[in-house]
């Protein structure tokens, strides 16, 4: 049997897959924190606890409404992108122009709140989610069992990411909203409703994190700190692809997956220290991060 | 005449009654509820713990010869420098005179030690280690609801007697993980069973499919999970789903409660074989005394480490109440040792020496969702462990406390 530092190669296969599977988490996660940060400058902590409302809302709609996994995925994004829409006019709107540090602290303010409020009705350890009926069971691929519903999960989260680059990088659309970043003024002067479309950003932003937490609702059942415990290495996901970077932060997200992974397998002690170590390193050697720009 | 001496009576009582009061400290009897507030520790503690032990003061009369009992407490976030702080400032400070639950090996090692070193009392129920009853006993702390050493012996050689010979660990890698696996081990090896390995997992950890494909490619037959809480439930989630159970290898959850089986979800956990002190279901005291907690605890039934803190706050407040003093931690822990202990939740027990609540323990297996008749019925017993079976027999402790003869 080859081995590899002592580690089977199948072992080591199905090692790899795994990380890929949770790189596909951060790489929804981070994807939605880069495009806020990237076009409205906001640092959004309150990410990892709509990713968490997310779930919730899918055991919501599962609980009161009989309306299974499939439903949710499409519903549960829609309404906390609502709910995003609430968060950006009320509260997020009144401090553009400020420091980005007050953004920061209005988001990591709403998480605390939303947290509290699942920790307070439902308990820390949450609620059973089960998997959808179409997606159970799994494949034998020789070296490892792959249930299909992670499966699942990578493929739909990998088309999901190149959708949003392909839109942001390669659309007219795209093209309007980076314009609008750059400089509002010129771009509302084009005709542009620029604040509608911050609007939308931020609430495609906190969609996807709803998505990622639907996704996550099978697997890690529907608990409320399901975000808190993600966003810290999201964050880190994030710098270490550099801050706004889409394509940065969904390589980043599976690569940082992988990495994680294999630790696990070599040296399982410093799995949840991983990712911050590379982060540490990649701020030394390049500060703004292995795919973002440095600024002018 | 007959007016004044009504007065003076009524004034050498009250200076009698200040002269009781007076042995209280600060006239208060203050007892610090300590454990996980917010993590992946908090349903199976946190305010369950404090509502239990509100009961168990309400029950004693919340007065113990005059003097008011108050509950406070705080969430030590499983750190044990901040648990050991938090120690501190309320013995030091705050003037708390008992702390009680402390989930988390090893914050409860760290308290231990500043407790002995105030000559306070510590009533340990959340946390597992048997070192605090083992090398690192103390005259300040009673180990209440359940330990290590009881789970290997219970679950473990449950599992090798069925023939689960061969065994691979996921420990939480910290004091407690190590404890249990250690124990277990030993229990396993004892049965003439053998350890294939093992994987230190960080305490909190999300996704378990890496550590359980290792598990997985021991071949071992048994995979132990030395860990608890939100971990086990994970574990358990991930095993399901990645078909460990139809591979053939079986789980043994060394230290699961019910507030994970109800997280799991019977389809998922049913069959897993456990060992607990208490089950609400257990006999018509428990469940009277379960009915009160859970219609005040939004419905959820308690954990063996909530019905064990109520037990423990009562025992102190029967202790303090005949010693008539609460300044001396030593003092009032050996009067505890010295009263036989009797609740609606574990039944008549003793402690021992060294600091071990002694009690019966129950080998429980959890019911297939078809046999569970109502809400929380999730446990059937497969066996009752006597109490004199169930904890480290004190011949073979390495507690300092225990004479030799």
């Amino acid at each position: 049997m080859i081995t590899i530092f002592g580690v089977p190669l199948q072992a080591l296969m199905g090692q790899l897959l795994i990380g890929l599977i949770n790189g596909a988490f951060y790489a929804l996660l981070s994807l939605g924190l880069a495009i806020i940060f990237g076009l409205l400058n906001v640092i959004n902590f309150a990410h990892g606890a709509l990713y968490t409302t997310g779930a919730f809302v899918a055991w919501f709609l599962l609980q009161y409404a009989g309306i299974g996994y499939w439903g949710a995925l499409v519903i549960s994004p829609l309404a906390v992108g609502l709910l995003g829409v609430v968060i950006e006019r009320t509260m997020l709107k009144r401090l553009y122009g400020l420091d980005p540090l007050y953004g920061l602290l209005l988001t990591f303010g709403l998480a605390l709140i939303i947290q509290g409020l699942f920790l307070n009705r439902f308990g820390s350890s949450g609620e059973p989610y089960a998997i959808p009926e179409a997606l159970s069971g799994g494949l034998n691929l020789g070296f490892m069992f792959l249930p299909n519903y992670r499966a699942w999960v990578i493929g739909f989260s990998v088309v999901v990411c190149l959708a949003t680059w392909f839109v942001i990088e390669r659309t007219r659309l795209g093209s309007y909203l980076r314009a609008g970043t750059e400089n509002p003024v010129l771009v509302q002067a084009f005709g542009i409703n620029v604040p509608r479309m911050i609007t939308l950003t931020y609430a495609f932003g906190v969609a996807l994190a709803a998505l990622a937490g639907v996704l996550a609702a099978p697997i890690y059942r529907v608990n409320p700190l399901m975000g808190s415990d993600l966003i810290i290495v999201v964050f880190a996901v994030v710098v270490i692809g550099g801050m706004g970077s889409i394509i940065g932060s969904i390589v980043t997200g599976f690569a940082l997956g992988v990495v994680e992974g294999l630790t696990k397998v070599f040296y399982p002690e410093a799995s949840n220290v991983v990712i911050f170590v590379i982060m540490a390193i990649v701020l030394l050697v390049k500060s703004a991060g292995l795919f973002g720009r440095t600024a002018q | 005449m007959f007016g004044g001496s009504v007065v003076k009576l009524v004034v050498v009582l009250s200076a009698m009654a200040g002269a009781a009061r007076a042995e209280m400290t600060d006239n208060v009897i203050k007892i610090g509820v300590m454990n996980d507030q917010s993590g992946l520790y908090a349903d199976l503690s946190g305010q369950g713990s404090v509502l239990a032990a509100k009961m168990a003061v309400a029950d004693s009369g919340g007065k113990v010869d005059g003097t008011p009992v108050e509950v406070i407490f705080a969430d030590h976030q499983n750190k044990a420098d901040v648990g050991s702080n938090i120690a501190r400032t309320w013995l030091d400070v705050d003037k708390v005179d008992v702390i009680v639950d402390v989930p988390t090996s090893s914050v409860a090692l760290a308290v231990n030690e500043v407790v002995r070193s105030k000559n306070k009392v510590f009533l340990v129920s959340g946390a597992a280690t048997s070192d605090l009853t083992g090398s690192k006993c103390s005259p300040n702390t009673i180990h209440w609801t359940y330990d290590n050493w009881s789970l290997a012996n219970g679950t473990g050689k449950e599992v090798v007697k069925q023939g689960g010979d061969t065994w691979f660990f996921l420990t939480a890698d910290y004091a407690f993980g190590h404890d249990l696996e250690r124990n277990v081990s030993a229990v396993v090896k004892a049965s003439g069973g053998k350890v294939l390995g093992a994987v230190r997992h960080p305490l909190n950890t999300g996704d378990f499919s890496s550590f359980l494909l290792q598990a997985q490619s021991s071949k071992a037959k048994i995979i132990g999970l030395a860990n608890a809480g939100g971990d086990t439930i994970n574990a358990i989630k991930a095993a399901s789903e990645f078909g460990i159970i139809k591979g053939g290898q079986k789980l043994a959850g060394l230290l699961v409660f019910i507030t994970d089986v109800h997280a799991l979800g019977l389809p998922t956990a049913q069959g897993l074989q456990l060992t607990e002190s208490f089950y609400w279901d257990r006999d018509d005291k428990t469940r009277a005394f379960s009915k009160r907690f859970a219609d005040a605890n939004k419905g959820r039934e308690p954990s063996m480490v909530q019905a064990g803190v109520y037990s423990a706050v009562l025992h102190y407040l029967k202790a303090v109440k005949s010693l008539k003093n609460d300044a001396d931690g030593k003092a009032v822990v050996a009067k505890m040792k010295e009263m036989p202990t009797d609740d609606p939740v574990f039944g008549k027990g003793t402690i021992r020496a060294d600091g071990r609540k002694i009690h019966p323990m129950y080998l429980y297996e959890v019911k297939k969702p078809a046999e569970s008749k109502k809400p929380w019925d999730y446990y059937k017993l497969v066996r009752e462990i006597p109490a004199a079976e169930a904890f480290k027999p004190l011949n073979e402790s390495e507690c300092p406390l225990v004479k030799r003869t």
